[in-house]
């Protein structure tokens, strides 16, 4: 298996502006000759098709929601990265990208990374040309805020809706190239398949949701931006409808696959509140400045709590144990995610949890109201506290937040080379669908600025590369490979529609939730993960034979859809473990407990595991194999991570 | 939390755009109060899934209240009885044990039913695809703060911003207009300054598009903001019918 990263040559500022240099143009009366096909209108996908569409190429652009403006990237609330240096508290390209590498816990390419931090202020510009209302300064210049323990103020944001509104802006940038005739939207359509002809990415095959018709879709290159596939663990903060099945599918027709077990998880989520819940909700990481984090330090405290005879408010100050003030005195409340995370972890394991379910720890802000008065605190969390009660009905002002950790983010996806391009000619990969800019850790309001790089100053450029290469000639839709496809995906449907058994896709997505929240989550150990993959397989087995659903291909059916995705997820799962019993290291969030320092911290191993994971599919029930792309870092020095 | 609820729900039934709909009555048991609207909804498919009858069918995305997905009618109101929220926010602690709870999907021309509470509403898309953005292409902005915002500017932009796109306003309104919805795209665009080139030409495009879509008139009834999941306000009307009438009069 040959894949090349296509990293270009020259020192690290210069390689993308010479690269770019380098690539081949097509000339502006050809553009229209080359039909590109986008799945996904996410942040990556609406501005990767607006961009084409004003080039001249013919887009189309698909998703399964009834609108291209309800993509999932509309609910990041925190904010977007940008090196502008505005507030003048010196940072820089380079300072942007060396936290966004150690932030990644040196798991991703330098120049890639690089070249994101270097695009990284035309964002900004161009969003704010869009009418994208970004926060303010009295004087009428754009506000920052620090974000994710950077040292500097970077973030760019509009009120808690910053994905809201950058989305809007690529919306209405994509909206424009239909009203022109350049895009077509093909709405509540889902990708099942990938068609490849000769060795190349020629089209989709897509089931249009609400009629069922299975479509076939040909172009001259493919674009995928279908976002995240955290919905593999069941409950994660993602919207209901993300799923990985367009690069699962990609995936099974040859395109390598990075990093699956690079999952983030983010410390401050609602907890679980039963078994009947659909999804978690994420709590602003910005509370923890002020909340400070504990749990009682007797198992007997907490029975009295959950038995409510005694408040949480009830419990002195001598029975309280500030765990992450004490084991980490100079971050305290303030480490990273993946610290807070599986120390908050490691605290439930020992039986002291609150909540009802036992899986939570306090986020208590008595101490800063006391200190800085009520309308300080309010005035900085009023909105987050009134989006708490209104899911808790706890009021936080008066009783402790309840948080626990959920999933968040993939930094896992499709492997690209430098342009962007999967190992399959004119298949593409963009935004949090690849896995090329966060390594096993993603930064804070870093996603954001991706999916916009990636879709307005990458991709433009490079897709030209590619595609002054290739011939006019269009591929018929009924061309064999495109039946081939068609039936590959009518013989699933079919086989899931006529299995009719007892259990519901939910309950064995629940099911496959809880094998990898258990073994593939915050930490792993060797024997949890081999016992792991054994039930996904067993999981797998059963959901082929007894998963019930109803209907018909003919109509909407959403149960169906469902089906079709976690069907997918089984399979991603599975080399999720795989790679996670690979990687015998702790890395980014990710606790191998065999990898661990005398103290119990994680302990990274860059000597044997400095590398990105590449897996290649070999067939149905057969091992996948791992490929292996050396890291080279010539720009950083490698650094253990210490928060002591 | 309150465990073991029960409501009765009376749920509107379509089987697809062709099909006359009708109310079914079903009985969903073991809620909890902490329970969201639609996880409770999720409870009643699966167990209609094991009774081999078809699941209602709704739409959600998020479950956080930012999509604008999700699209319910409840005992008349969009988005049921709390103030600035979706539906996906409700929880049931809301409902009273054995209330008896109406599921509707929104009621308008322009929205044609797809099947048991989903409607279509790419109306909307087409209005913003009429002039709902500022033309620019990729690559040929100014730096961000070469053109300052007046703070208050920004904000009143941002507010209207909020927007979500769900069409309450529209099921809120006895004419269903979409009048909110289209105001809060131009009152954003004609906040900023980038937004003022186009401003005449645009709100005539969008009013023009808004019509042909078969929504109703707007005879300032207000309905629309009272039921804003987002609390975005009916001055945005006054805006966009300045915006409207300076267009006409000086075209
Ligand atoms: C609650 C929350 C808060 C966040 N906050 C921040 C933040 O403050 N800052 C930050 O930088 N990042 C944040 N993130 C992360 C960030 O929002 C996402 O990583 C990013 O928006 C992903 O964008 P995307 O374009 O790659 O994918 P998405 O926005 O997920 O879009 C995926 C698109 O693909 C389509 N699609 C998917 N599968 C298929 C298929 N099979 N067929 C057809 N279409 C398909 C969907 O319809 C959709 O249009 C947050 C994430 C969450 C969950
Ligand atoms: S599901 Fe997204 S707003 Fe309700």
């Amino acid at each position: 298996m040959v894949f090349d990263s296509k990293i270009p040559e020259g020192p690290l500022a210069e390689k993308w502006t010479k690269h770019k240099f380098n690539l081949k143009l097509v000339n502006p009366a050809n553009k229209r000759k080359y039909d590109i096909i986008v799945v996904g209108t996410g942040l990556a996908g609406a501005s990767a098709a607006a961009s084409f569409g004003e080039m001249g190429y013919n887009v189309k652009a698909f998703f399964y929601q009834d609108s291209a403006r309800r993509a999932h990237s509309i609910a990041a609330q925190g904010g977007i990265n940008a090196a502008k240096n505005y507030p003048n508290d010196n940072d820089s390209i380079f300072r942007l990208f060396y936290d966004t590498i150690k932030g990644g816990d040196y798991r991703s390419r330098e120049a890639n990374v690089y070249r994101l931090a270097e695009v990284s202020n035309n964002i900004i510009d161009q969003c704010v040309a869009q009418g994208v209302p970004f926060a303010r300064e009295y004087g009428g210049l754009l506000d920052n805020r620090s974000f994710g323990g950077a040292q500097v103020s970077r973030t760019f944001y509009a009120r808690g809706q910053t994905g809201q509104q950058l989305l809007l802006g690529a919306y209405s940038a994509l909206s424009r190239q239909v009203a022109a005739g350049k895009v077509k939207l093909y709405k509540r359509t889902e990708m099942l398949n990938l068609v490849l002809v000769e060795g190349k990415a020629r089209g989709i095959v897509a089931r249009n949701l609400i009629t069922g018709k299975i479509e076939s879709h040909s172009a001259h290159a493919v674009v995928l931006a279908t976002g995240g596939y955290g919905n593999v663990f069941f409950l994660a903060t993602y919207a209901m409808g993300c799923n990985g099945s367009a690069v699962w599918r990609a995936h099974k027709k040859g395109a390598l696959f990075a990093n699956p077990c690079f999952t983030q998880i983010h410390p401050t989520c609602i907890p679980v509140h039963g078994d009947q819940q659909s999804k978690l909700t994420l709590m602003s990481e910005s509370l923890r400045n002020d909340g400070r984090v504990w749990v009682p330090k007797e198992k007997s405290t907490v029975e009295k709590i959950r038995k409510k005879e005694i408040q949480p408010n009830d419990v002195p100050e001598d029975e309280r144990d500030y765990y992450l003030e004490r084991i980490y005195p100079s971050f305290g409340n303030l480490v990273p995610r993946d610290v807070a995370s599986r120390n908050a972890k490691n605290v439930c394991d020992e039986g002291r949890g609150v909540g009802e379910t036992g899986l939570a720890v306090y986020l208590d802000f008595r101490d800063a109201i006391k200190q800085f008065g009520i309308d300080v605190i309010k005035a900085k969390y009023g909105n987050l506290f009134q989006m708490y009660e209104k899911i808790t009905a706890d009021n936080p002002y008066n009783t402790p937040m309840m948080i626990y950790p959920a999933i968040h983010y993939t930094m896992g996806g499709l492997w690209v080379d430098y342009n962007l391009m999967t190992n399959i000619p004119g298949l593409y990969a963009t935004g949090e669908c690849n896995f090329s800019d966060h390594g096993a850790n993603r930064l804070g309001a870093s996603a954001l600025m991706q999916g916009l790089a990636d879709g307005y100053f990458i991709i433009p450029y490079t897709i030209g590369d590619y595609l002054a290469g290739m011939p006019y000639d269009k591929v018929p839709e009924d061309h064999p490979e495109f039946k081939k496809s068609e039936e590959e995906v009518k013989h699933r449907i079919n086989k899931l529609l006529n299995i009719n058994g007892n259990r519901t896709v939910d309950e064995f997505h629940k099911e496959l939730g809880r094998i990898l929240w258990e073994n593939c989550g915050m930490a792993r150990n060797e024997t949890g993960l081999k016992e792991a993959k054994k039930e996904i397989r067993e999981l797998r087995e059963a959901y082929w034979k007894d998963v019930k659903v109803l209907g018909i291909n003919e109509e909407l059916n959403m149960t169906l859809e469902k089906a079709l995705r976690v069907a997918d997820f089984m399979e991603l799962g599975e080399v999720m473990i795989d790679d996670a019993l690979d990687r015998r290291e702790s890395c980014g969030g990710h606790f191998r407990e065999e990898s661990q320092t005398e103290e119990g911290e994680a302990k990274r191993n860059d000597e044997h595991f400095s590398y990105v994971s590449v897996w290649e599919y070999k067939g149905d029930n057969k091992p996948e194999v791992l490929h292996k792309e050396n890291l080279k870092f010539e720009n950083v020095k490698l650094t253990q991570r210490s928060y002591k | 939390m309150e465990k073991g609820r029960s409501y009765t729900l009376k749920v509107w039934r379509q089987k697809n755009a062709a099909s006359r709909g009708e109310f079914k009555t079903y009985q969903v048991n073991d809620v909890s109060s902490g329970s969201s609207f639609l996880e409770m909804l999720d409870i009643l498919n699966e167990e209609l899934t094991k009774k081999g009858e078809d699941p209602i069918h709704f739409d959600h995305d998020c479950r956080e209240g930012i999509c604008g997905t999700c699209s319910l009618f409840i005992n008349g109101r969009p988005h049921g009885p709390e103030e600035e929220i979706t539906v996906c926010q409700l929880h049931m602690r809301t409902f009273q044990d054995g209330q008896t709870i109406t599921i509707e999907p929104w009621r308008a021309r322009a929205f044609p039913v797809i099947k048991d509470l989903v409607v279509d509403r790419s109306a909307f898309d087409r209005i913003i695809q009429a002039g709902g953005f500022i033309s620019v292409n990729t690559g040929a902005a100014p730096d961000a703060n070469a053109i300052p915002i007046a703070r208050e500017n920004a904000e009143v932009a941002m507010d209207a911003a909020a927007c979500i796109g769900c069409g309450a306003c529209v099921a809120a309104c006895k004419n269903a207009s979409a009048m909110l919805f289209v105001a809060a795209k131009i009152s954003q665009l004609a906040m900023l300054p980038q937004g003022k080139v186009e401003r005449k030409r645009r709100a005539q495009k969008m009013v023009e598009q808004m019509d042909k879509e078969g929504f109703g008139s707007c005879t300032n009834t207000y309905a629309c903001s009272a039921e804003c999941p987002k609390g975005i306000e009916f001055t945005h009307i006054a805006r966009l019918n300045r915006e409207y009438l300076t267009s006409k009069f000086t075209s």
